[in-house]
């Protein structure tokens, strides 16, 4: 067999194995409804590729919690169908899933102690005592609790307790593992703290992760893609920096990170810019993304630190100049976070880095601010 | 409890009031079982202090009334009937108690108060009325004056405790934990025996002594559906103090007390290790 067919046929072999890898769990259209009449999610559809960390980010009661119940299999979708590894599992009981599950609340069995939570998922694999012995002493060690074996759950911290619901989610090597809100009931240290050890361990092991969360800066710092839910339809699927620099509807916008919205309508639109005559009368020049045609309703969304006062140097790319009156200047540290009126949205934020040659503001004084049409967004009314 | 120092004088005197009142209550609650233990070693047939007792001269004790009781087969036939049925339909009324808890307190069951209402009644309905309607139909069955018959009223009479118990530990139940034990690999079979179970153990073995001791002193029933032969021990006392007046009923009413007190520091050694176990546990 010559070489070059060889390779030939392992770029085969790669490319099937890459489709797999593609679409290493999957949603098709589900649709979910608890009483039969209204659906908690709408046709949700998602690829999530071999190794890759995928949150599900929403407010509470928009559906993000049910999609990752029908993939665990404690709830079945009333419509569509989910893929593991190319098989469908809706018919699938959960303990016949092997897809290992983080839980808010821990869910840890208070009745054995760690090293038997732990060995539990593999005593039903029927593993030998040995085996059993070696791999809870690896997973505790991965989560640092490696002296705590033989204490009680009641006995650990919630940072803790935390660490041993993840090693035991993770200790019977699961294709998949699903975390639900897993962060919620710790502080913010311990929260920031956990976020890290979990994407070390993600790293680590390269499984397969989906992580349910409320917490757009949890989601942010954590996740390879983010599908961000509202009333039971992802709103966009993308990358955390996409879906911070360019999200394509008001509610994405609004919901990650800060964000200045302006109203007003559609005036003429060429090309990737458009005139947008506000509600207060000013026109404003932006970027269309999701806005309607010459006439539309249209929220422009503009991120605080791409806004800049008028006599700071960069005022060059400027296309949008108005002038502004400062109602409130917060000191944040590193930075000053100054509430202005602008255009007649008195809730306009501007941050401005603590810094030599920026002008410090105070209430009640006049600046002109301005920004570039290519930072302003012209989203969905 | 301590008085604190800006108590009036008033109050003072409220307080060691208090103090004399809550021993009455306590004497009157069990002033009548504690004068029962002295007096079963009553060396006299009465059922009062001889004047040596009250000198406490040894010659006025005796152990008379156990040796009677441990020699007499009416006594031991007895006390053999009421452990049989007790321990038969405490394990039949457990059972069936903890499933039909399990069950009502399953999201997905329908009409669960009503059932809840049906399980507990033999608890409402009064008994003479339950015994009769047993009577009645259990002869037209044939099992009437038999063992089953009677372990088989007694196992109505024990589910209701059984089935509150055990609810009132599922309720505190974090449900989630059969989910956890279902993604870890676990079948619904070894979920329930490796997790449920053990969780709610403190519950089905409180509501089991209950029944127990319902079995245990019940009358009634037994005076409907018994034969000679299935005489159990409240029948028997029943009997002895109408028939014979024998302070030998003392020594039992004493030794029963003491298997009371055993189940109970039984019931609430359980309470603190659940309590322990369940310590921080998630809720």
């Amino acid at each position: 067999m010559n070489e070059s067919l060889q390779r030939e046929k392992q770029d085969d072999a790669g490319e099937a194995t890459a489709v797999a890898d593609a679409c290493f769990a999957r949603f098709i259209d589900v649709q979910k409804s608890y009483d039969g009449v209204e659906l908690v999610v709408k046709g949700f559809n998602l690829d999530v590729r071999r190794g890759e960390f995928v949150t599900l980010l929403g407010p509470s009661g928009s559906g993000k919690t049910t999609c990752l119940m029908m993939m665990a299999g404690f709830e079945t979708p009333t419509h569509g169908q989910i893929l593991l590894q190319g098989e469908p599992i809706n018919d699938l009981p959960p303990h016949k899933r092997g897809i290992g599950m983080v839980f808010q609340n821990y869910a840890l069995f208070p009745h054995m102690s760690v090293a038997e939570n732990l060995a539990f998922p593999l005593q039903v694999r029927h593993l030998s005592r040995d085996e059993i012995k070696r791999k809870v002493a690896k997973a505790l060690a991965m989560v640092r609790l490696e002296d705590f074996g033989d204490r009680r759950p009641a006995q650990l911290s919630g940072g803790q307790q935390q660490r041993v619901a993840l090693a035991r989610a993770l200790v019977f090597e699961p294709k998949l593992v699903l975390m639900d809100e897993p962060l919620g009931a710790l502080d913010k240290n311990l929260r920031e703290e956990m976020q890290y050890e979990i994407k070390r361990i993600h790293a680590e092991l390269g499984v397969t992760m989906i992580y349910v969360t409320h917490d757009q800066t949890e989601a942010l710092t954590m996740s390879d893609r983010i599908a961000v839910f509202n009333d039971g339809v992802v709103q966009q699927l993308a990358s955390p920096e996409t879906l911070y620099e360019a999200p394509e509807n008001a509610f994405v916008a609004n919901f990650i990170g800060e964000n200045n919205r302006l109203h007003g309508e559609v005036i003429e639109s060429i090309g990737d810019r458009c005139e947008v005559r506000l509600d207060s009368g000013e026109t404003v020049a932006a970027r269309p993304v999701a806005a309607g045609g010459i006439g539309a309703r249209t929220t422009l969304s503009l991120r605080p630190e791409r806004v800049g006062i008028v006599g700071e140097g960069d005022e060059a790319s400027f296309d949008n100049h108005f002038q502004a009156e400062v109602k409130e200047v917060i000191y944040l540290g590193d930075h000053l976070r100054t509430r202005l009126e602008v255009c007649g949205n008195d809730e306009f934020i501007i941050k401005t880095p603590n810094a030599k040659g920026f002008p410090s503001l105070r209430p009640g004084q006049t600046v002109e601010v301005g920004w570039s049409s290519r930072d302003c967004r012209a989203l969905d009314a | 409890m301590a008085i604190p120092s800006y108590a009036t004088r008033g109050e003072r005197i409220w307080h060691y009031v208090f103090l004399g009142l809550c021993a009455l209550i306590f004497l009157f609650l069990v002033g009548p079982l504690l004068i029962i233990i002295p007096l079963s070693f009553n060396a006299q047939p009465y059922f009062t202090f001889s004047q040596e007792m009250l000198t406490l001269d040894p010659a006025g004790y005796s152990l008379r009334w156990y040796e009677d009781f441990f020699t007499s087969s009416a006594w031991l036939n007895a006390i053999k009937n009421s452990f049989i049925v007790g321990i038969a339909s405490t394990f039949l009324a457990t059972i069936l108690g903890t499933v039909a808890a399990l069950g009502l307190s399953s999201r997905h069951m329908p009409a669960r108060s009503a059932i809840m209402a049906l399980l507990i009644s033999p608890m409402i309905v009064p008994l003479i009325i339950s015994a009769a309607a047993m009577f009645f139909f259990f002869s037209k069955v044939n099992l009437a004056q038999t063992y089953l018959g009677v372990v088989l009223a007694h196992t109505v009479l024990g589910i209701p405790f059984v089935v509150i118990t055990v609810t009132a530990t599922l309720s505190s139940f974090d449900t989630t934990l059969i989910r956890a034990a279902h993604s870890l690999g676990a079948n619904p079979t070894r979920t329930f025996f490796k997790v449920v179970l053990p969780l709610v153990t403190p519950g089905v073995v409180s509501g089991a002594l209950f029944a127990f001791i319902t079995s245990f002193d019940e009358v009634v029933v037994v005076l409907f559906l018994a034969g000679p032969e299935q005489r159990t021990m409240p029948i028997q006392m029943w009997s002895g103090i109408r028939e014979q007046i024998s302070p030998t009923i003392l020594a039992v009413a004493t030794l029963l007390v003491l298997l009371s007190m055993l189940l109970l520091t039984t019931l609430e050694l359980l309470r603190r290790r659940s309590e322990r176990l369940r310590g921080i546990s998630p809720g």
